[in-house]
């Protein structure tokens, strides 16, 4: 009734085969991209942007880069937060090493670096599997946190091992260090989001993703059929890191404007994007987004409505609010193991055959 | 279902912007996490005074003042957006974290807001000519390490030629603050330093601690936070470490920290910049005032912990700073521009410590437009484990400021270059 698809032909395989093929959803997608992009940046205030839409933004692109490796190719990673410290710390090397290029060239560097250290800590991929792997990778984790916590060259020497990033501008606005504007840094931060989305989708449903699922589905018969584990399994790592680099770089230098490598990229960040790919969804791109969401908002949402709303003491509502989020979360993989994602699609079954559910 | 919870989630998130008339400092504080412990106890104290002067006084010069508490965990991303929740309003914040002043010192200077940072931070914020917006007075992690150097002179006779001192730090950036200057130091003293770092949280110190059994180092420094010292205490004890020979900056300096050890902490030193117990005037106005009528946060269970005065230490300064820009502006409603000026010709003297309740509580002294740090001056308590309290055992001592000055003009403008500062002229 709300939301059929009667009516909806398609004429070309073209059209058959695009993202959003029930026009419905289309325009639901074109009307979100409008609003975030001509009406978001103008309603937007400080507490919404850092509180709220940037580490959204920002943990989107990570879980997508996550969600390619994890959910798509079928490789266990704990070595998020690494991954995302490269990011963040090549970004600040070549935004103090070379001020006059422009901070989104920056921003893709760090990406492209990340990917190269990603895919050298994901070779032991293609002799090890599962649990093994993810040790492999939690090994990558701390022995990246200790690098640019041991090295001084990374942190230009500075007294305290803190990296600040420097004020940048695009066109004109700047977008890092603290003089940028909410508006800017949030659209700063969804251009890339909506590239890392849109290169991502257009990967995964590609012959390259479909090697990453034929590896991740059963690797020894990808093998025979033709996909070279080799290349998979490598340009797997490679995508994910160059995501998750990006996000660590926006994270960094666009979001906290300061950052410390053991507290703000340790092992608790690893999982916390591992979460959010596991609760929205393996091997879905709207997935990363839901998970994103939800846990980055809801832990919000309940601080201020049992602090704000309820006036609750401040210790209580943590504790609380840590209660109600691990809760939701073990619900959540209860009710439906396979994520938001596949909760949102079992609604849209359920809306396109509504009223008459037989 | 969907608009009436993202109402729901609109309506709660634009209620935890305050607008009210009064005077609010937003206390930014940890109950939870890793540091819980200790974040308990200092906002307790922070509290508490304002509570007090709130309940006899009537605020400040007539204001009530606001402390609306947002919990950060220590964690640097809740503590912006805590930040942005409550600067609406707010005069002056004081995030007991180093990580959070480093991600707020930038943040400060465009929102104009006054960052006070006693005893942690930035050390360069003490130029204020650079960090126009932040204050660290009475002391910072470089003048703690001067007198900790300054200490142990006395106790060797003035030369510590060929001694091995040995730092044992959080591997973080509030630990590393001070390696820069016992390095100077080490060379103008002649001493050796050994530096042996110790991963966050710091539950795991064997290795560390079989490295200074290894190498004998004669003193041990300690710059640690939460269960680090506890951890480091109890491992001191095991190898059997001399315990006098061995002292903590301030926030290695707490109850928490050696009651674990027991007897095996007796002698513990640490640095202090502010009295610790209840032998002060001001707690039987507290009592009355705040503890008796049930108004204590968390029903006062710390008070007169060294954490808890040290919470109130912050909160005197604060309060002093607001009740002189209300002089000087002529107004009682200030604004955090004013509370800057009120900061800049704070003069906190004994008499004036004196007359709140508190004598030789903290250090005497004076900020002008350049100076936002005082003139840094400590003192150290040793830990008594019988009577179970600590014992002030030096008067406060003046950092080597010979050392610490070009150390600071260097590292402020470093920043300054970095973030395209001009550092502006005090006359």
């Amino acid at each position: 009734m709300f939301y059929r698809e009667a009516g909806d032909f398609k004429t070309s395989y073209r059209d058959d085969g695009q993202t959003f093929p029930i026009k419905l959803d289309r325009w639901g997608y074109y009307a979100i991209l409008a609003v975030a992009i001509f009406v978001v940046p103008f309603v937007i205030n400080d507490y919404w942007a850092s509180a709220i839409l940037l580490p959204f933004l920002i943990y989107a692109i990570a879980s997508i880069g996550l969600n390619i490796l994890v959910g798509y190719a079928g490789q266990v990673s704990l070595g998020t937060g690494g991954f995302m410290a490269v990011g963040a710390y090549s970004v600040y090397k070549l935004m103090t090493s070379f001020p006059e290029v422009s901070v989104i060239i920056h921003i893709l560097l760090a990406g492209v670096i990340t990917a190269l250290v990603g895919i050298a800590f994901g070779l032991p991929s293609l002799r090890i599997k599962g649990f093994y792997l993810a040790v492999a990778t939690l090994a990558a984790q701390f022995f990246l946190v200790w690098l640019f916590n041991k090295v001084p060259w990374f942190y230009n020497y500075s007294a305290s091992g803190q990296i600040t990033s420097p004020q940048r501008t695009v066109l004109g606005w700047a977008v890092t260090g603290s003089a940028a504007s909410p508006a800017a840094k949030y659209l700063i931060c969804l251009a890339f989001v909506i590239f890392a989305a849109w290169v991502a989708r257009n990967l995964t449903r590609g012959m390259i993703g479909r090697k990453w699922m034929a590896i991740r589905d059963m690797d020894i018969a990808a093998e025979i059929i033709g996909v070279n584990p080799l290349s998979a399994k490598l340009s797997a790592f490679g995508v994910s890191s160059f995501f998750v680099g990006i996000a660590g770089a926006l994270l960094f230098a666009v979001y906290l404007g300061a950052a410390e490598v053991t507290e703000a990229f340790g092992i608790n960040k690893s999982f916390l994007v591992l979460f959010m790919v596991i609760i929205g969804g393996l091997g879905s791109i709207f997935g990363s987004f839901a998970g994103a969401a939800f846990l980055v908002i809801l832990p919000v949402f309940l601080k201020n409505l049992l602090v704000g709303g309820f006036g609750w003491p401040t210790d209580l509502a943590a504790h609380i609010e840590l209660m109600i989020v691990g809760a939701l979360i073990i619900f959540f993989l209860i009710v439906e193991p396979h994520g938001l994602a596949r909760l949102w699609r079992l609604v849209k079954e359920k809306l396109r055959l509504w009223p008459f559910p037989h | 279902m969907k608009l009436k919870l993202a109402g729901l989630v609109a309506g709660a998130i634009m209620a935890a912007a305050p607008a009210m008339a009064d005077l609010i400092v937003p206390n930014l504080s940890y109950r939870t996490g890793p540091y819980g412990a200790n974040g308990t106890q200092y906002a307790d104290g922070f509290n508490d005074y304002f509570t007090l002067l709130n309940e006899r006084d009537g605020g400040i010069g007539g204001e009530i003042i606001q402390v609306p508490e947002c919990e950060t965990a220590y964690n640097t991303e809740k503590g912006v957006e805590c930040y942005e929740a409550t600067k609406a309003g707010a005069l002056v914040f004081n995030p007991l974290s180093t990580g959070i002043t480093y991600q707020l010192i930038p943040k400060v200077s465009i929102d104009r807001k006054v960052l006070y940072t006693p005893g942690y931070g930035r050390t360069s914020a003490k130029n204020g000519q650079v960090f126009e917006w932040v204050f660290n007075a009475p002391a910072n992690y470089w003048d703690g390490a001067s007198i900790a150097v300054k200490y142990l002179l006395d106790e060797n006779g003035g030369s510590l030629e060929g001694k091995k001192i040995a730092l044992v730090y959080h591997n973080s950036a509030y630990g590393k603050e001070p390696i820069r200057t016992l390095q100077e130091l080490s060379e103008k003293h002649g001493f050796t330093l050994i530096e042996v770092p110790v991963e966050a949280p710091g539950q795991e110190q064997k290795s560390q601690w079989l490295q200074i059994r290894r190498d004998k180092p004669d003193y041990v420094l300690m710059w640690g936070w939460g269960v680090m010292n506890q951890v480091a205490i109890q491992e001191a004890a095991n190898i059997r470490f001399p315990m006098e020979n061995f002292i903590g900056i301030w926030w290695a300096g707490s109850e928490l920290d050696v009651m674990p050890a027991g007897n095996g902490a007796n002698g513990y030193k640490s640095l202090t910049f502010n009295g610790v117990g209840t032998d002060y005037p001001l707690y039987e106005e507290l009592k009355t005032h705040v503890i008796d009528p049930g108004k204590a946060s968390q029903g006062g269970q710390h008070v007169g912990s060294a954490v808890y005065s040290r919470g109130m230490y912050a909160a005197v300064v604060i309060a002093e700073a607001i009740r002189k820009a209300q002089e000087l502006a002529g107004t009682s409603a200030i604004t955090p521009e004013q509370l800057r000026e009120g900061f800049e010709n704070l003069d906190m003297t004994d008499a004036r410590l004196t007359e709140i309740g508190l004598p030789d509580f903290g250090p005497a002294f004076t900020l002008d437009c350049a100076n936002h740090g005082g003139n840094g001056m400590a003192r150290v308590q040793q830990w008594d484990a019988a009577e179970k309290k600590w014992n002030l055992i030096t008067e406060f001592t003046e950092p080597d400021a010979e050392v610490l000055d070009p150390l600071i003009a260097e590292d402020s403008e470093a920043y300054a270059a970095e973030a395209g500062i001009e550092p502006r002229t005090c006359d």
